[in-house]
């Protein structure tokens, strides 16, 4: 036995034991997948687009993981923090795949921990700081519908591995959507205070509305299932007034820093390190 | 070749009896997890495995566990794929696998919901389902948490023995 250091006396003789891995250096999520990308799928725009669907799933759940502890209700801490770990786990394939595309072999880890706020290309809406239930509650409607609408979508992709991605993300994404509608329709048409602070929550997130809809035209069916959730919560529909600049371009908020800085501060003080 | 059949035969039965890490008392075959295990030319035992959910933090020590057992059963060369498509379903639990979520007091899922091509609808009318308890087999029960310990699981609970139990999710 090894006395000198802790973690090798506890991982002696469990060497090829992944169980307790929490960190970096995890396995590649897809391990053993048929990584060549299609000859009439540009790589390079694969890429890009998995690197931004990633972006925004990751610090999507890394605020919703902020929740943990601090929700209403326990029963909405293990919610969110489940939605949040789904979101994690779609982020960290997209993350291998963008890898594989762009031709640098960069693994989940270089994406999530070694780039900086800069590179995210994350809508701004998703770095925003919780505030209180029904901002998270009303980024998260925001959030699922216009995802589960791009990744319905997606699920024609010719590339094969990111169509598959989306494949499994849709039957996460609808769950996750009919939480936030749920919540949604019960804040809005509940009490005096909720109701004002749904319209509160709706006014701070439609500024960022204009972000989501550039770059990929779902826009109709995402109007769509937010009137539908807006009428039925006896809420108004927001009033769009879009902000300059965009998180797709690099544009963050003074938010994004924080949040990565608390991500990241243990992989960049040990950036060889893994366990 | 009767051999190589009789070898790969051999090594799915050890892979499908695999324990899952989260539910134990269900084997990676049972869940549905475990696609395909075949013996290429070579001797490289070859099993490929499937996520239940994409988040699933027990995926790695899956496929740590199926190729310890097949090592440990004398395979030296063994290659863990990952299947992505088509996406895991609750479907996909076996007979035996309900009948063991049963005995083991988490209610087994009903069937997946069917899904039509094109944008999925929301609906936000309640939608009633009818979860009898796994203990006393009474048909009174209610969802207390659409959401429980594991991404599969929901939190029920019996209102005639009073009892909580879990649900596997459909999906």
């Amino acid at each position: 036995m090894s006395d000198d250091h802790v973690y090798m006396t506890l991982a002696e003789g469990h060497e090829d034991d992944t169980r307790w891995a929490y960190g970096t250096g995890f396995e590649d999520p897809l391990h053993g997948v048929d990584t060549a990308v299609p000859d009439d799928v540009d790589a390079g725009e694969l890429a890009s687009l998995c690197v931004t669907l990633a972006d925004d799933a990751l610090v999507c759940a890394q605020r919703l993981a902020e929740w943990t502890t601090r929700a209403p209700e326990l029963e909405e801490e293990v919610a969110l923090a489940n939605i949040g770990l789904d979101l994690l786990g779609q982020a960290r394939l997209l993350y291998s795949r963008a890898g594989q595309a762009d031709g640098t072999g960069r693994d989940e880890d270089a994406f999530a921990y070694f780039r900086d706020a800069g590179d995210f290309r994350n809508v701004r809406l998703a770095e925003l700081p919780n505030g209180d239930f029904a901002f998270s509650i009303v980024r998260l409607l925001v959030l699922a519908s216009w995802r589960l609408a791009h990744f319905e979508r997606l699920t024609a992709h010719r590339d094969p591995v990111l169509a598959a991605i989306a494949a499994k993300g849709v039957k996460e994404l609808t769950y996750h959507r009919q939480y936030a509608a749920e919540w949604a329709v019960r804040l809005g048409d509940g009490t005096e205070e909720s109701h004002g602070r749904m319209r509160r929550a709706q006014e701070q997130v439609a500024p960022y509305l204009g972000e989501l809809f550039t770059a990929y035209d779902v826009r109709d069916e995402v109007v769509t299932v937010l009137r539908q959730v807006t009428e039925a919560a006896g809420l108004p529909m927001p009033v769009y007034r879009p902000l300059p600049g965009s998180g797709r371009t690099g544009e963050h908020t003074e938010h994004l820093a924080p949040l990565l800085a608390e991500l990241q501060g243990v992989a960049r003080a040990h950036p060889e390190g893994t366990w | 070749m009767v051999t190589a059949l009789l070898d790969e035969r051999r090594a799915r039965r050890i892979a499908e009896q695999v324990p899952d890490p989260e539910l134990p008392m269900l084997t990676l075959a049972d869940l549905g997890v475990l696609r395909e295990v075949s013996l290429a030319p070579d001797g490289t035992v070859v099993a490929s495995l499937t996520p239940t959910y994409s988040g699933c933090p027990a995926m790695a020590e899956m496929r740590a566990g199926v190729a310890a057992r097949l090592r440990e059963a004398g395979y030296e060369r063994v290659e863990i794929r990952t299947v992505l498509d088509p996406p895991w379903s609750s479907d996909w639990i076996t007979a035996d696998g309900r009948r063991k979520l049963a005995e083991h007091g988490i209610a087994p899922p009903g069937a997946a919901p069917a899904r039509a091509a094109g944008p999925v609808p929301l609906v936000l009318s309640p939608t009633r389902r009818s979860v009898p308890c796994p203990r006393c087999g009474h048909p009174d029960t209610e969802e207390t948490s659409r959401f429980g310990a594991t991404s599969c699981k929901s939190l029920w609970r019996c209102l005639a023995c009073r009892e909580p139990f879990e649900y596997v999710k459909e999906i």
